[in-house]
């Protein structure tokens, strides 16, 4: 690609000082995120997405804090920002969708006093014009009724319609880059087949860059370009949506997509992974999933998966899946 | 419906809360009373050993009426009967206590659902141990059942993770000899590969230990898979109800149709369609007739003024006027 | 041994051990408990012994040869000859056992009817939580005089001084129920509802079994820090009650009873009588607080 990416993260690690260790929930990591483009990044609980997202925009609360690697938006350093220039960014580089609505919108004012000021702040707009620019932010989201409805509170609201609202606040001040925390994982199917569909066009539409960060393969599929699975802090694997689901070449992806019921169907037993993901003080010497791995061999107990960079490379594995033919015998 | 003997019988259940503001504000605000109708006329039966599950988004009555059905939570109208006892209007004391320790449950929180003061010997014997029953090595064997290790059982729960600790709610759900279990989400707080841990141990269980079982969950897929018939739950109401390759295949109700075609599915790459529209409307004042018929695409005249009852429409049970148009599409 | 190491390396105990003011509280407040745990074989007087009393020695200031006798005392003596710092030992030990009972009396109480109020609900709360609320109307001093002067009206007059420090527990402990009421009920609203009371209630445990067994131990935190900042408020009360005299009887004198008995010298020159029991409330109650809200902070799992 001859672009700059709109994100770029490079080598990042977190790290968390407690009082018996230091612990690594994000270890390593590097991805781009084109223009217009959604990445996915999914894991279980525990395995460091929302802390990638977090140091992103360096939203890390302390002790988390980034200890080495290199963001950059828009070919534009951002780790090394001071607080308020990051805060700055946060508004008009960066839109943020968290997974409660509830908790990003402030419930004492109304939903065009926040849309306005969001925009006035970024933008060099009057007021009347801000709340034009409101009513069409919200009837864009398909809030049905937004020039009435503008100056209703939030909790008027119901829960789809709210993330709706926190959706406009987001894209409001045209960011080059959304960062999506599980936007879907509150809301009930119907909605949130409304909400995904909203996020995908408008990100299209205006060529947002969108980083995905959930735990269900369904959303990924349905919308990301391009996946990153992250498996104890590590990207597992990373690439188009398409191959890494159909052809996951990490044991672990292959794992995951096994696991949905979807993927058993007609038979009485689903396919499991083995074990527990790891708690962060107590990783496995080697490749963090070996423990749980039918694949591992010496190498993985010795030594760490390979790091993937953001451009080349699939996955994390030293026997990735399909690779050669042995490699399965052994296994 | 299935002709095998039902070992649970619900009829006509209907749960109302009465939802209004204390008595003073209504005074002063003038408003009347509300209330919020969580069940509605709901009728199923649950052969021995298989496995009934109830689906639904939120709003639906469903974990309403899995409290109702162990006996957390008295019906407004209708029964429950399991293992021929009526729940609501057994007058025996006995034959009710006897009917309580063969129901279980295993609820949705795995973090909510284990004491954290207490040891997770005592938690998983406690059924057991409130009857005055004997619990010698009784955790270690439940423990083992569920597969953990014996030695868990002098710890805590918070030394366990998610999926652990939904096997400890499993095990404490055993150790009374249950005939019946619900399970209330049972996997909804946990990531997929333990899901899978917990589904499969689920069904492992049913078939060693004959057990019949309430499933409840807003995951279409998790309830393909586990269970032997599904009900459609939409605003307190039953919709539909079928087999689970009925129900996939050729859905009878416009909601079942539309929850099938929302679910987000692994191989849809860049799917284009056109999302539902509407969302679940408010349950104090639910729409007339046919709760659906604000979102659905074939909604009548006779859909806005007449509640239809759930028949039979081929293998499967149905709450829709259109039913049959519905497959006919 | 093991114990005692793994408690000191618990989570609690580095925090309290990364706090200075926590353990400064704990240090000064341990010195006086001791102190009057043990004030027959620490205080060199015995301020209660009639014969030891020497008139002679009234009134001698602090760290000064009496002019008669040539006997020094630390800090000094009261208008009987009596050594203050014996006397505030003692007085401790009466302010702390007052304070201590009356906390445990309240907590009781409160924690009790908190837990019915919150489980049971319908008319057992209402009735519980009015009540409560009726009472947080009246300052608490105001309801442990009154109590104070019912349960004296129906004693008996020889048994009056006998009874004045268990009188002045309950009135101290009655004033005090509604807030560990209050928080126990509210934890408890909190806790009921959470599935392993729902698993409990499933398989037929009683009601008394459920809040015993399965809500107490759950909402026992935050009654410990309101207990803690209680004992502060309830060694103060009792200090208030015997300075206005309707507290511990001169035969017994506490902390507050010193502190009355001091007033009336502080304008003739006398001020050690008054200073050093008054400071030493200041001090027992200062640490108990900071301790309190060190506690507090230490077990609220927000603030981690």
């Amino acid at each position: 690609m001859t672009d700059t990416p709109v994100l770029s993260v490079r080598n990042l690690v977190v790290e968390i000082q407690t009082r018996h260790a230091v612990l690594r929930p994000v270890d390593n990591v590097s991805f781009d995120i084109a223009r217009g483009e959604i990445l996915g990044v999914v894991g279980e609980s525990g395995a460091g997405k929302s802390m990638t997202g977090n140091a992103v925009i360096g939203l890390l609360d302390r002790p988390a804090q980034i200890v080495s690697g290199e963001v950059y938006l828009n070919g534009r350093r951002i780790d090394t920002l001071s607080p308020s220039d990051m805060r700055k960014i946060r508004g008009t580089g960066i839109g943020m969708v968290f997974q409660d609505p509830l908790t990003s919108l402030n419930p004492l004012l109304t939903v065009g006093e926040q849309l306005i000021e969001t925009m006035r702040e970024h933008l060099p707009i009057s007021q009347s014009e801000a709340r034009e620019r409101a009513v069409k932010a919200l009837e864009e989201v398909g809030i049905p009724g937004a020039r009435e409805r503008i100056d209703s509170y939030p909790h008027a609201f119901s829960g789809g319609m709210r993330q709706r609202v926190v959706i406009a606040l987001a894209l409001c001040a045209e960011p080059s880059l959304v960062i999506a925390d599980e936007p879907t994982t509150a809301l009930d199917v119907s909605v949130q087949a409304q909400i995904i569909t909203l996020l995908r066009r408008l990100c299209r539409d205006r060529g947002t860059a969108v980083m995905l960060v959930t735990h269900d393969m369904g959303v990924i599929a349905e919308t990301a370009d391009k996946v990153a699975v992250m498996y104890a802090g590590r990207t597992a694997e990373l690439g188009p949506v398409r191959e890494v689901l159909t052809r996951p070449r990490h044991p672990y992806t292959e794992g995951l997509m096994g696991s949905a019921p979807l993927a058993s169907l007609g038979q009485t037993r689903l396919r499991q992974i083995p074990g527990n993901m790891p708690r962060l003080g107590a990783l496995p010497q080697g490749c963090a999933f070996h423990p749980r791995c039918n694949r591992a061999q010496t190498a993985c107990r010795r030594d760490l998966g390979p790091t993937l960079a953001a451009d080349e490379g699939r996955a994390a594995c030293w026997f990735p899946v399909g690779a050669t033919e042995t490699a399965k015998d052994i296994a | 419906m299935s002709t095998k003997p039902a070992m649970v019988s619900v009829r006509n259940l209907t749960r109302r809360f009465d939802v209004s503001k204390p008595w003073l504000n209504r005074v002063v605000e003038r408003l009347p009373k509300s209330i919020l109708t969580a069940v509605s006329d709901v009728s199923f039966d649950i052969p021995a050993k298989e496995t009934y599950a109830l689906v639904g988004e939120s709003g639906s009555g469903k974990s309403t009426i899995g409290k109702m059905m162990v006996g957390l939570l008295t019906p407004t109208d209708g029964s429950v009967t399991i293992g021929g006892v009526d729940l609501s209007r057994e007058t025996s004391a006995k034959a009710m206590d006897a009917a309580r320790e063969r129901i279980q449950m295993v609820f949705q929180d795995p973090y909510a659902s284990l004491n954290p003061r207490w040891r997770v010997r005592n938690i998983i014997t406690e059924p057991v141990a409130a009857r005055g029953g004997d619990t010698t090595g009784l955790a270690e064997r439940l423990l083992e059942q569920v597969g953990l290790s014996a030695e868990d059982a002098d710890k805590y729960p918070h030394e366990f993770s998610g999926g652990q600790r939904q096997r400890l709610c499993i095990a404490r759900a055993l150790s009374s000899n249950p005939r019946f279990i619900v399970c209330d989400e049972p996997t909804s707080a946990l990531d997929v590969s333990v899901q899978a841990q917990v589904l499969n141990l689920m069904s492992d269980l049913k078939t060693d230990l004959g057990l019949t079982f309430l499933f409840i969950s807003h995951d279409l897929t998790v309830v393909r898979h586990m269970a032997d018939r599904i009900g459609v739950l939409y605003l307190g109401r039953l919709v539909e109800e079928a087999a689970p390759d009925a129900l996939f295949t050729t859905p009878r109700h416009p909601y079942t149709k539309m929850l099938l075609e929302a679910a987000p599915k692994l191989d849809g790459f860049g799917r284009e369609t056109e999302p539902p529209t509407g969302e679940i409307p408010d349950p104090i004042n639910p729409p007339k007739g046919c709760a659906y018929h604000p979102r659905c695409p074939l909604a009548q005249d006779r859909c806005r003024s007449e509640r239809p009852v759930l028949r039979s429409v081929g293998e499967s049970r149905s709450a829709c006027h259109f039913a049959e148009k519905l497959v006919a599409d | 041994m093991s114990r005692f190491t793994s408690a000191w390396q618990s989570d609690f105990a580095w925090k309290f051990r990364r706090s200075p003011v926590a353990i400064v509280s704990f240090l000064v407040l341990m010195t006086l408990v001791l102190g009057a745990v043990f004030a027959p074989l620490v205080a060199p007087y015995d301020p209660f012994d009639p014969g030891s009393l020497n008139l002679m020695n009234g009134f001698t200031p602090p760290m000064e040869p009496n002019m008669f006798s040539g006997e020094v005392f630390w800090l000094g003596t009261d208008d009987q000859g009596r050594d203050v710092f014996s006397t505030i030992l003692f007085g401790m030990r009466i302010s702390l056992f007052v304070g201590f009972a009356a906390v445990l009396f309240a907590m009781l109480l409160g924690v009790t009817l908190g837990l019915l109020a919150g489980y049971l609900g319908g008319w057992t709360e209402t009735i519980i939580m009015r009540a409560a609320d009726v009472q947080l109307t009246f300052p608490a001093i105001l309801v442990a005089m009154l109590i104070f002067g019912i349960a004296k009206g129906i004693t008996p007059v020889e048994y009056r001084d006998q009874m004045a420090i268990w009188v002045l527990i309950i009135a101290i402990g009655l004033s005090d129920w509604v807030q560990f009421a209050r928080v126990v009920r509210g934890a408890t609203l909190v806790e009921k509802n959470k599935e392993y009371v729902q698993a409990a209630r499933l398989i037929g445990r009683s009601k008394g079994a459920i809040m015993l067994r399965h809500i107490l131990p759950n909402v026992m935190s935050p009654v410990l820090v309101i207990a803690t900042i209680s004992l502060a408020l309830a060694i103060i009360a009792e200090a208030t009650l015997s300075f206005l005299g309707v507290g511990a009887p001169p035969t017994q004198p506490s902390l507050g009873t010193l502190i009355r008995i001091g007033q009336g010298f502080l304008f003739s020159g006398e001020w050690w009588i008054l200073f050093f029991p008054a400071v030493t409330l200041l001090m027992l109650a200062l640490s108990v607080n900071l301790l309190g809200d060190w506690l507090r902070d230490a077990l609220n799992p927000r603030l981690k």
